[in-house]
């Protein structure tokens, strides 16, 4: 198994930083604006987003939430054994909210379509953005692009992306792994 | 990726501790959805499901069915009362009948023992048992385990008696294999001529003294004299019986220490257990219920799943 490093520190933090900023142009104070991470790893990188508004913006109650989306993926029946769920955690309505959804990476799009059902289930949202730490592009198969992306990656599909964080992996980076 | 051991669920006896724990863990998030506004899920979408009772029930009926719903999955249900096996049609014949129509899992309920068993062996659909005659009820003794870990944190190393008419209870068997896997001790308390005679080979404790029993447990399951099941008289009569093994106020008071209360249903308020305990702080009565709803949930979900 191969693999190469396509992003560390401190592009890694420059990056988080960035999407930051991107997300501060479009929602001022975050008064009518949440954050979604989507389980299992998007939460890490929603989680990090978080830390770092909050730095930004140390007066505002930024509000944030994990959805799991097990129950309405459309692959459940095709697997070999069902798949588990995660927890999720939203102590708050989204009801006329602006709603970003948060994912590590974009790739077949069909997570983020589960995500957008799952999530219908808090409220009727007045709009949902998606960010991702890594958009690997001509790889969709739904018609679904994001509104803030990391970095993009043009990989073939024998290649996995894979984010790792200081919390789980112990150093912040993105891989290519190539599968034999 | 996990997955259970097994193809159908015919009875606690069969699952390993593990498949118990995966449920416990799904039903967890199942619980979080039944709670929120919206209690639906779309997991099962493609899947029929027929609910085969051939004998009388509420509570599970009702339960399969809401679980089956929140998953969004296609219901057919059958009551024996209403169907063709008054006109003396087989049952096997019966199931691969309504087989024919597309149904991929079935629920039964009926009130020979080893119905299930024996309708696995013989048919392709999955299944699972919702109580076959005085032999076991998975998903009850489920849910009052996971009933006990909710409340009590864990199962391991707890203390639970059942009390009352364990000679003729599906419900007692399958809670007696289930909480032992998971680490309990079990002793079961009643007249002599309800419990069975062997019972203690399956290594739980007997005692037909009650106040004896409460005060060692830490939970206790209070069952139903089944009636219906019995051919001849085991005890003198309903009032004797509710004297000596009805679970009351006083006798709750009594104790040094609060014990949960369980009780499977239907409840026979004044025989087996009064009203004020019953509707008592101790009593979990309705969480069973709830918590029934999650349990059904997470075993449709996980046997549909490890199906393709």
């Amino acid at each position: 198994m191969n693999q190469g490093i396509i992003l560390s520190n401190p592009r890694f933090q420059i990056t988080i930083k960035r999407l930051c900023q991107q997300l501060i142009e479009n929602h001022n104070d975050f008064s009518d604006s949440v954050l979604i991470g989507l389980q299992p790893r998007g939460i890490y990188l929603a989680k990090r987003i978080h830390e770092e508004l909050k730095k930004l913006l140390p007066k505002q109650h930024i509000k944030l939430g994990n959805l799991d989306v097990t129950f309405f993926r459309d692959d459940f029946r095709h697997r070999e054994s069902p798949l588990l769920a995660n927890t999720t955690s939203i102590d708050f309505i989204i009801e006329n909210k602006k709603v970003i959804l948060i994912d590590d990476v974009l790739y077949t799009g069909r997570t983020i379509r589960a995500g957008l059902d799952a999530m219908l289930a808090f409220g009727r949202p007045q709009k949902v953005e998606l960010l991702v730490l890594i958009d690997r592009r001509y790889t969709r198969q739904l018609p679904v692009e994001p509104d803030y992306t990391g970095i993009q990656v043009d990989s073939i599909s024998s290649e996995k992306v894979r984010v790792q964080w200081k919390e789980t992996e112990g150093e912040d980076q993105v891989i290519l792994v190539q599968e034999n | 990726m996990q997955k259970l051991s097994v193809r159908h669920l015919l009875g606690i006896k069969g699952l390993t501790e593990n498949d118990i724990q995966l449920i416990f863990e799904t039903a967890d998030n199942f619980k979080s959805v039944i709670n929120r506004p919206i209690k639906k899920v779309p997991s099962l979408r493609d899947i029929t499901v027929a609910n085969l009772f051939f004998e009388n029930s509420t509570r599970t009926k009702l339960s399969f069915e809401l679980a089956e719903k929140r998953l969004s999955a296609d219901i057919i249900n059958f009551a024996a009362s209403s169907s063709s096996v008054s006109k003396g049609e087989t049952l096997i014949d019966t199931v691969n009948n309504i087989l024919a129509m597309k149904v991929d899992m079935v629920v039964m309920r009926h009130p020979y023992p080893g119905a299930a068993v024996f309708l696995s062996k013989h048919i392709q659909a999955q299944i699972i048992n919702a109580g076959d005659g005085a032999h076991e009820h998975p998903t009850q003794a489920l849910l009052d385990a996971y009933s006990i870990r909710e409340k009590l944190g864990d199962v391991r190393g707890k203390k639970v008696v059942i009390v009352g008419d364990i000679l003729h209870s599906r419900v007692a068997l399958s809670n007696i294999l289930c909480l032992q896997l998971l680490g309990a001790e079990v002793m079961v308390c009643g007249p002599t001529t309800l419990i069975p005679k062997y019972i203690h080979t399956l290594g739980v404790k007997v005692e037909h003294d009650l106040q004896k029993a409460l005060n060692w447990c830490d939970v206790a399951n209070m069952l139903r004299i089944q009636l219906e099941r019995q051919d001849i008289r085991y005890f003198p009569s309903l009032r004797e019986y509710s004297m000596m093994y009805g679970l009351n106020k006083e006798i709750l008071d009594s104790l040094d220490k609060k014990i949960v209360v369980m009780h499977p249903g239907p409840i026979n308020r004044g025989v087996e257990i009064t009203s004020d305990v019953a509707d008592s702080r101790q009593s979990i009565i309705l969480d069973q219920v709830e918590n029934g709803v999650a349990i059904r949930m997470a075993v449709l979900y996980l046997l549909a799943g490890g199906q393709n």
